[in-house]
């Protein structure tokens, strides 16, 4: 079952099966790879922001990284069964 | 004199990096500036274990050395020692969280490529074994071929172990590189590094089954869509109260000092004007910002520990969305805030904010937030023209106009943000991507520090930017004298200034007193105080009794409306020149402060005016 960041429950664990790089800004790509966010990784959506959904909370190996709804849209997550 | 050698501290965000420079070098710190760019160097002595003294610097936290703004380049530079003004180090300290070495670990490989004698500072392990997990240092040593020594830096642990490998490593050549490292930083791909530093991180770390994350379960209620938000409201509404409730006493003490000082003075010096210039032209100037003290310190601590305890980023968090509503980010919010205490700090503060558009129009912005040094205008003007009366629920007329006042500002702020960002500092829309560190008990210490440093720098602009300006102000009040019978302040340079001046301000309700009290506020906005006090010429020394008879003079004498218009000028107007220097340094440029300077005027006799027309239309005069 292939999702959107944004659209996984909360503290679901998924496997990031694809980013589109290209759709986030170069600035933007980079600190994603930098917080650790790669294809293959185990990624946890946590919290959200009050309005809208917005920004989203995930939880990347052992980082917490907080990320605007905007970029959580070009990851595509597969959700581990409950 | 050869300079000392030169060590580094490097390493990701949230690594504790700073709290272990405190801890090495403690209170013994320099804060400059690296030549050219607006990084701060922070640097500090301390000797090795065998007495040799270094010089510790520390540098701007980042994720790699591929660098995303001009504190990440800096960091470069210094460890590539291709940095201007700063020799090469002799070694450096690698600082890494212990509970997060998949991530910081990449850096950490990056940085040990580079060949330089190199310690690592395995920080942090009480929290990582918090978590549960156990770290073998042994391993990580092996494996990275160079020292790595487990610290807690907040607690000072592992200090002396840390000058211990340090004075090996100080002087020595480096160990070759492992092939290992070398190879894996070669290829200079996050994905190859990444791979090493998490295999690396996974041989070293032995985890339970279920790691525990206390963070996760306290952000369960403090970014709680909800209960998140009105803790957040019930923090701010806590740290103003405070801001005025706890200075009381301390602004007291600093009264009666300047008070005593005064005294002093006018009993050593003889009649006449260097009595005058001293006793009233800088002592009283002075004394007028240094009573600011306890309110910026109390706004700073709460600031500090905030800041150190790792709730501001959540605070940046929940005030995202609503910032991006104007064109800000969530950044935007941790600067926003400083300006309530001082728009300087607050517009350095917006260094961390990697967009150039949104720093730029958080800077333009930061004027509009009621620094403190509004207040004693807005009390003077509140206290004469405003009555005392009680609105029910314990609330007063007079307070509710001093709550207006900050709204207006913010809203003013948010309306210039929305403006800016879509004509001056139009642009991509900017992001929000911050990491939320783990939640730990601020070290006093830390703050002390902190605290230390706010004071000195604000005392340092009291001594030099505000005497000046007092002294000038003194100038043009005293000179030239007035022959018998003429009014000194219309006589002197200023009133014939503000001859000129009023028929600018007339339309706006103001009149020739006003005029003439808002030139010398250029420099700094708490001189309106004392210059209508010396308009209206009160022979008083005392600063309380100056503003009690201020404001006792003042009421009846302008009507209410043109009071309001006095005070919405104030609201907008940028009647602080450190202010305008400090946009010029953080911009690199006279457009900038220029801009802020025009718009802001604008801003101000517009808001005035209106002001003043629907006050005057609604029949309040």
């Amino acid at each position: 079952m292939i999702l959107r960041l944004d659209e996984l429950p909360l503290r679901r664990n998924a496997t990031v099966s694809a980013i589109d790089w290209d759709g986030i800004g170069p600035a933007e790509a980079k600190r994603l790879r930098e917080f650790g966010f790669d294809e293959g990784v185990v990624v946890q959506k946590l919290h959200t922001g009050p309005i809208g959904s917005d920004p989203v909370a995930c939880r990347v190996g052992r980082m917490t990284v907080a990320l605007r709804r905007r970029v959580a849209l070009a990851i595509s997550v597969t959700g581990h069964e409950a | 004199m050869n300079p000392l050698p030169l060590v580094a501290l490097v390493g990701n965000p949230n690594a504790g990096k700073s709290a272990l420079f405190n801890a090495l070098t403690g209170a013994r710190q320099k804060v400059g500036n690296y030549p050219g760019v607006t990084v701060e160097r922070k640097s500090g002595r301390f000797s090795l274990d065998d007495g040799r003294p270094v010089e510790l610097v520390d540098l701007p936290g980042t994720y790699s050395l591929d660098p995303g703004s001009p504190d990440e380049a800096v960091t470069r530079d210094v460890v590539t020692g291709h940095q201007a003004g700063e020799r090469p180090p002799a070694a450096i300290v690698i600082v890494v969280d212990a509970g997060n070495l998949d991530n910081h670990l990449r850096f950490a490989l990056q940085l040990v490529a580079l060949g330089l004698p190199t310690v690592m500072a395995l920080n942090m392990v009480d929290m990582a074994e918090r978590d549960g997990l156990t770290i073998d240092a042994e391993m990580l040593a092996r494996e990275l071929g160079i020292p790595v020594v487990p610290t807690v830096a907040v607690r000072r642990r592992g200090l002396d172990e840390l000058r211990a490998a340090l004075g090996k490593a100080v002087g020595s050549n480096a160990a070759p590189v492992a092939p290992e490292v070398a190879e894996a930083a070669e290829h200079s791909s996050y994905t190859a590094l990444q791979r090493r530093a998490r295999a690396i991180a996974a041989a070293a770390t032995t985890r339970p089954e279920v790691t525990r994350d206390a963070a996760e379960r306290i952000d369960r209620v403090l970014l709680h869509p909800v209960a998140g938000l009105a803790i957040l409201l019930a923090l701010l509404f806590v740290m103003f109260q405070a801001v005025f409730a706890w200075s009381e006493a301390p602004i007291g003490w600093i009264e009666d000092g300047f008070s005593v000082i005064q005294g002093a003075a006018t009993d050593a010096l003889p009649a006449g004007l260097l009595r005058s210039l001293v006793v009233d032209g800088l002592i009283a100037g002075v004394g007028s910002v240094v009573v600011f003290l306890p309110q910026i310190l109390i706004l700073f601590l709460f600031i500090l520990v905030l800041e150190a305890s790792g709730y501001m980023v959540r605070a940046a968090f929940l005030m995202d969305k609503l910032m991006a509503g104007v064109g800000l980010s969530g950044r935007a919010f941790i600067p926003l805030l400083s300006s309530f205490a001082c728009a300087i700090p607050g517009i350095m503060a917006t260094r961390t904010i990697d967009d150039p558009k949104d720093r730029l129009t958080t800077i333009l912005i930061a004027p509009l937030m009621t620094c403190s040094a509004r207040l004693p205008v807005y009390a003077v003007i509140i206290g004469a023209f405003i009555p005392a009366r009680d609105m029910g629920y314990g609330i007063g007329l007079q307070g509710l106009v001093l709550f207006g006042l900050y709204i207006a500002g913010i809203l003013g702020a948010m309306a210039a943000a929305f403006i800016l960002r879509r004509t001056v500092t139009r642009g991509a829309a900017g992001t929000f991507m911050m990491e939320l560190p783990r939640y730990q008990w601020p070290d006093p210490r830390d703050i002390l520090i902190g605290l230390a440093q706010r004071a000195w720098i604000f005392l340092r602009r009291a001594g030099t930017l505000i005497l000046a300006a007092s002294l000038l102000l003194w100038l043009l009040l005293s000179f030239p004298q007035a022959p018998e019978g003429r009014s000194q302040v219309e006589y002197s340079a200023a009133g014939r200034i503000a001859s000129v001046l009023e028929p600018v301000v007339r339309p706006i309700g103001f009149n020739h007193e006003i005029a003439l009290a808002i030139i010398p506020a250029m420099a700094a906005r708490e001189v309106a105080v004392a210059a209508l006090g010396t308009v209206y010429s009160i022979e008083s020394d005392d600063e309380t009794v100056l503003e009690q008879t201020v404001t006792e003079r003042l009421s009846g004498r302008w009507p209410l409306p043109t009071a309001l218009a006095f005070l919405m000028w104030f609201v907008f107007a940028p009647q602080c020149l450190s202010t305008i220097a400090v946009i010029r340094r953080e911009t690199n440029s006279w457009r900038w402060p220029l801009f802020a300077l025009g718009y802001l005027f604008v801003l101000a006799y517009i808001a005035a005016g209106a002001t003043f027309w629907t006050a005057t239309a609604l029949g309040l005069g």
